[in-house]
């Protein structure tokens, strides 16, 4: 177990180098030099040499990448060019928008997928089954932003229960809680109907496997067969899917931060984009990419808690 | 005789519906989309406008073929560059299973599946600026590795079949075997995969263009037309539920032929039909 | 004790059986044998109301004055693992893997309220005892145990209230034959013990003419002879019957024809794979095949022998020049065999794997199917087609086949067209790897004849590797033993067999369950 854990973290950090690798090299080698691109074409000289001097982008460029990850690493991701702000506090402010948003999400869809996703699997070939089945291929079809966008039509215009937008921050933990439900609502539908066939197909499948007619011929009911044998097995495919919906999830937080307008990481990253503030832009996509990483080490985690035949001695 | 699924057909039907009305608009269209006529604006459904025109007097219809066009375009290329380079990779890794070669090619796949579409569309953008292109080299980067597992995935268990071995006493190399007995065989696979990547592409473009990372006008683009009509949505909710229709059966019809495909192509089910 | 009436069932319309009648006394042990889709294990799950969706089921099954029939799904539940027990064929997926086996065992207790949890514990820790499994802990899990072994822990679950009735659906098909010889001694063991009557299940007359007090013969859905297990199989009063009886000890007519150049010559081979990962490093590698030496001569049938995991597959591919060798030699015709070896030398060694399934590409015709060999020529002969057709006749089908689908042919069909392939560039030698394993015994018979009619038509020799010494003593003229990557005997094929040197041969020949000429059970003594 101890080495297993070992393994997945060494490549947790091999991923994280090649992650960075990478966003270094689309955003600081890619354009050449990152000063003229963010001044500009109206930039003088003298301005994109203060900006230069400012970026720290004198050093060679293994240099400038090690000032950039060490930096990082004890917390400190540049002074955002636009804001004059640093960065990390930046990000630290929408963080608690955009990281509570994706668990709200995360939360609804596997709270209804589990259910939903065991019913039509127990059900199988009935009308219900049909029904459910049918359900979720239209949830699936459905942008979550335009989700969101009829539910402002309904619930903010029309009955008017939930605001069309903004966020009250989290002084009042109820009303930041109520200004987050519908774009968690949002995001979580599509999700949940993926999530509820997975569930579905991951219990048929092990609903035919030897290990349930053995314990059916032991004397359990086809309920208890579900329940004590075929749920913990279904649990392992579906363990994969909540950890690729994780960043799935991220990335629709960020869409439907737009619909609400909700001062979250995905405004930040737009606003960065539009005003060429590339010290934002690097920052927030690293940040994004270490927090979908991280959950693929949480899941591979999980992973080894729910099958025995990772877990070598 | 064959009975062919209900999702088969509809799914079918819808899809080459949008197909055929996105091929019809690169000829006709019933109003100029780029043409801005504001004495037009805003007229509801019905008459020379059937389904009405938006703010800037364009005639929604319209619209809504050429931005067809354009999800299609997107979404087809993207899964395109997903198979032309995941799937050869895939087999790859899958012929030389436990090498190297197969260690680095699902570890750049692993590295890939941590940047989502959206976050390469955003790094792309950053430094080259928006355009379709970005939408498109987005969704196709991020297609590549699951096109590549599915191959590997498929291969791996035919690499253990006597007709393999068969092959390898007859003297046929990796490449070969690869081509004549692996890839055929797991085309099925592959092409249930394409339809949901494809109906995933819709999603991904039309996410992409409503945020301002894909096509730029004045190209119409159903997401575009989503974030236009999100400012009017309290007077004239019309403008944000059409092209979202458009987006909901286009992709419906896509998966639902997907399903239909896999139980059709599902060898073990055809195999109790002979 | 038991007694099935007049059983009739059908699935979805289809009838699967008809009229099936029998009774099982206490402590008995009945035997159903049979051939592959003659509806033995149906019968089975017919008497534990397990079948599929969409049967219908007529007759009577009497368990007690209880028509186990009519019973509903919860009076069902209460019976299953309380008064009847079932294990099944493949004990590497009948158990829960991510479920300890103890835990396992404790559940039958467990649902049936028939213990705490404690209590269980400790009953289940008692009959992991009983099946021979002192030295596992409870708190394994599947994976770490090998097949015999789950196949025990599946036993201990079964028995673990005291069933009245046990049935065994093939319990020993998957296993090797020493570990069958265990397993079939401990179901006998409990038998006696327990008091409890037990309906094994087997296509192996071997195995029934052992084990079995009262013996069923079925085919296509009916039974067609039943009685004690000696009148049965010592009179044969059906033609079915005595049909599967010969088959299953069916000599084929052969001429020893072996002569003394020696084709293929193996000299101290070895196999290495690399050792486990234990973080950045690897363990010692493991020795797969372990200084293997042996000639194969022009005409001969050599037999290589030995249990699941002993390198004979590893061996086979090597030899074949599938995979590299780490050390020795391997000379087919004088030149060295490799990965890279030049394909006219590949032509003259073909080969026939044992699975009729996967060994063909489902989308090929049979010509393009038997024809694939003739890549290794450096161009395919203008005759393609006259060749084909003329493999086909060889192997007894027809050349209008060439057009059809590996799906339109039978199992043992499949094996001749393999066999069509394997002869299409007329080699000397012909490798066939379990080919005969999975096939029924009368199918498996006829492939016999036609390959020792072949042998003789034209003079090949045969590598014949299978974990079946029934099939190696009827075919080879010559046999090895393999054990743990060694040769540990070799010798000629009846020498080897009435008066084996080796302890393994001799371990090896005592488990494997036989069928005597006289046809009354002949009993080996457990070792």
């Amino acid at each position: 177990m101890l080495r297993y854990l070992l393994n997945r973290l060494i490549s947790l950090c091999l991923s994280l180098v090649a992650a960075s690798l990478v966003i270094f090299l689309v955003i600081e080698v890619i354009p050449g030099d990152p000063a003229a691109f963010m001044l500009g074409l109206n930039a003088t000289e003298a301005n994109v040499a203060a900006l230069r001097e400012e970026l720290g982008l004198g050093g060679t460029l293994p240099e400038r990448y090690w000032a950039w990850v060490s930096g990082m690493l004890t917390g400190d991701f540049g002074t955002s060019y636009t804001y004059r702000v640093p960065v990390a506090d930046l990000i630290l402010d929408r963080l608690w928008v955009s990281l509570p948003l994706a668990g709200y999400a995360l939360a609804l869809s596997t709270a209804i997928a589990f259910p939903v996703g065991l019913i039509a699997a127990s059900r199988r070939g009935t009308a219900t089954d049909y029904g459910i089945m049918g359900g979720t291929q239209l949830g699936i079809a459905v942008p979550n932003f335009w989700f969101a966008m009829l539910l402002v039509l309904v619930f903010a215009v029309n009955l008017q229960w939930f605001s069309a937008g903004g966020f009250p921050g989290w002084a009042d933990p109820m009303a930041a809680i109520k200004a987050l439900t519908l774009p968690a609502i949002a995001l979580a539908l599509p999700q949940a109907s993926i999530l509820a066939r997975v569930m579905r197909s991951a219990l048929l499948d092990t609903l035919g496997q030897d290990y349930i007619r053995t314990a059916r011929a032991k004397g359990l009911s086809r309920r208890q067969a579900v329940i004590r044998h075929a749920l913990r097995n279904a649990l392992i495919p579906v363990l994969t899917i909540i950890g690729l919906q994780f960043s799935f999830l991220l990335a629709g937080a960020i869409i439907i931060e737009n619909v609400f307008f909700l001062p979250g990481l995905g405004r930040l990253i737009f606003q960065g984009i539009t005003q060429r503030d590339l010290v934002v832009v690097e920052s927030v996509t690293m940040l994004l990419v270490f927090a979908v990483i991280l959950v693929t080490f949480l899941v591979d985690i999980a992973y080894a808690a729910a099958d025995p035949r990772l877990r070598r001695k | 005789m064959i009975r062919l699924p209900v999702s088969l057909l509809l799914g079918a039907a819808l899809s080459t519906g949008f197909l055929a009305a996105a091929l019809l608009s690169f000829v006709w269209t019933p109003h100029d989309v780029e043409n801005l006529v504001i004495a037009n604006r805003l007229q509801p459904a019905g008459g020379e406008f059937p389904l009405g025109t938006d703010q800037f007097g364009r005639d929604l219809l319209s619209m809504l073929m050429v931005g067809a066009r354009t999800s299609i375009a997107v979404a087809l290329v993207a899964v395109g560059i997903g198979i032309t380079l995941g799937v050869p990779l895939g087999l790859a890794a899958a012929a030389t299973r436990g090498s190297l070669l197969d260690e680095i090619i699902m570890r750049g796949n692993d590295l890939i599946f941590a940047f989502p579409s959206l976050v390469i569309a955003i790094l792309i953008t950053a430094v080259f600026g928006p355009s379709a292109l970005n939408a498109i080299l987005a969704i196709g980067i991020f297609n590549i590795p699951v096109f590549a597992r599915v191959a590997r995935g498929g291969a791996l268990s035919l690499w253990t079949l006597d007709y393999v071995l068969s092959a390898r006493t007859a003297g046929k190399g990796k490449v070969r075997i690869s081509a004549e007995h692996i890839l055929p065989n797991i085309a099925n696979l592959l092409i249930v995969q394409a339809t949901i990547q494809f109906s995933l592409g819709i999603l991904a473009e039309a996410a992409l263009s409503y945020v301002g990372l894909g096509a730029q006008p004045p190209t119409p683009s159903w997401g575009r037309m989503l974030a236009e009509a999100q400012t009017m949505i309290y007077t004239h909710p019309m403008l944000a539920v059409l092209p979202g229709l458009a987006i909901v059966l286009m992709v419906l019809g896509l998966n639902l032929m997907g399903d239909g495909l896999r139980d059709v192509l599902d060898p073990r089910l055809r195999r109790q039909g002979t | 004790m038991i007694r099935i009436d007049a059983l009739s069932l059908s699935i979805h319309g289809l009838p699967i059986l008809r009229d099936v009648s029998l009774a099982i006394g206490k402590g008995q042990i009945f035997g159903l044998v049979g051939e592959s889709g003659s509806g033995k294990s149906m019968t089975a799950l017919a008497l534990m109301q397990l079948l599929p969706h969409g049967a219908e089921v007529t007759g009577r099954a009497i368990l007690d004055e209880i028509d186990l029939l009519t019973k509903s799904e919860a009076d069902m539940c209460a019976l299953r693992g309380n008064e009847i027990g079932m294990i099944f064929q493949e004990p590497m997926t009948a158990l829960n893997p991510v479920q300890t086996i103890g835990d396992q065992v404790a559940e039958t207790l467990l649902i049936h309220d028939a213990a705490t949890r404690p209590e269980a514990r400790r009953i289940a820790r008692d009959r992991l005892d009983r099946v021979g499994l002192s030295h596992i802990g409870m708190d394994r899990f599947p994976h770490e145990l090998s097949g015999g072994q789950r196949q025990r822990v599946c036993i201990a679950a079964a028995i673990a209230l005291h069933p009245r009735l046990l049935i065994a659906d093939e319990p020993t098909t998957a296993l090797d034959v020493t570990t069958q010889a265990q397993i079939l001694d401990l179901l006998k063991d409990l038998v006696a013990e327990e008091g409890m009557s037990l309906l094994l299940i087997t296509h192996d007359l071997a195995v029934v003419s052992d084990m079995a007090d009262h013996v069923a013969v079925m085919q296509n859905g009916e039974i067609v002879e039943q009685g004690p297990t000696a009148q049965v199989l010592g009179q044969q009063n059906h033609p079915y019957t005595r049909a599967l009886f010969a088959a299953s000890s069916h000599q084929p007519d052969r001429t020893r024809m072996a002569g003394r150049a020696p084709l293929l010559d193996v000299e101290n081979v070895s196999r290495l794979y690399p050792g486990p990962r234990r973080g950045l490093t690897r363990g010692d590698p493991v020795r797969a095949v372990d200084g293997v030496s042996f000639q194969l001569h022009k005409g001969e049938s050599l037999g290589l022998v030995g249990e699941s995991g002993c390198g004979k597959s590893t061996l086979t591919r090597a030899i074949l020049g599938l995979d590299p060798i780490q050390g020795g030699a391997i000379r087919l015709f004088g030149e060295p065999v490799t990965p890279s070896m030049r394909n006219d030398l590949r032509a003259g060694i073909q080969v026939v794997f044992q699975d009729p399934y996967g060994s063909f590409n489902p989308r090929w015709q049979v010509e393009k199917l038997v024809a694939e060999p003739f890549h290794l020529m450096a161009a395919p002969p203008p005759d393609r087609r006259d060749r084909v057709a003329e493999a086909l006749q060889s192997v007894g089908l027809q050349p209008a086949d060439m057009a059809k689908y590996p799906h339109e042919f039978s199992g043992g069909q499949r094996q001749r067209i393999a066999i069509a392939r394997a002869l299409i560039t007329r080699p000397r030698i012909l490798v066939l790897d379990e080919a005969v394993s999975a096939l029924d015994v009368r199918v498996r018979a006829q492939i016999l004849d036609l390959l020792a009619d072949l042998q003789s038509r034209l003079h090949l020799s045969y590598l014949f590797i299978s974990h079946d010494l029934t099939v190696i003593r009827a075919i080879t003229d010559r046999v090895l033993v393999m054990q743990a990557g060694r040769i540990v005997e070799e010798g000629e094929t009846e020498t080897v067999f009435t008066a084996p040197a080796h302890s393994y041969t001799r371990t090896l020949l005592a488990a494997a369950p036989r069928l005597d000429i006289m046809g009354r059970a002949t009993t080996n003594a457990a070792m």
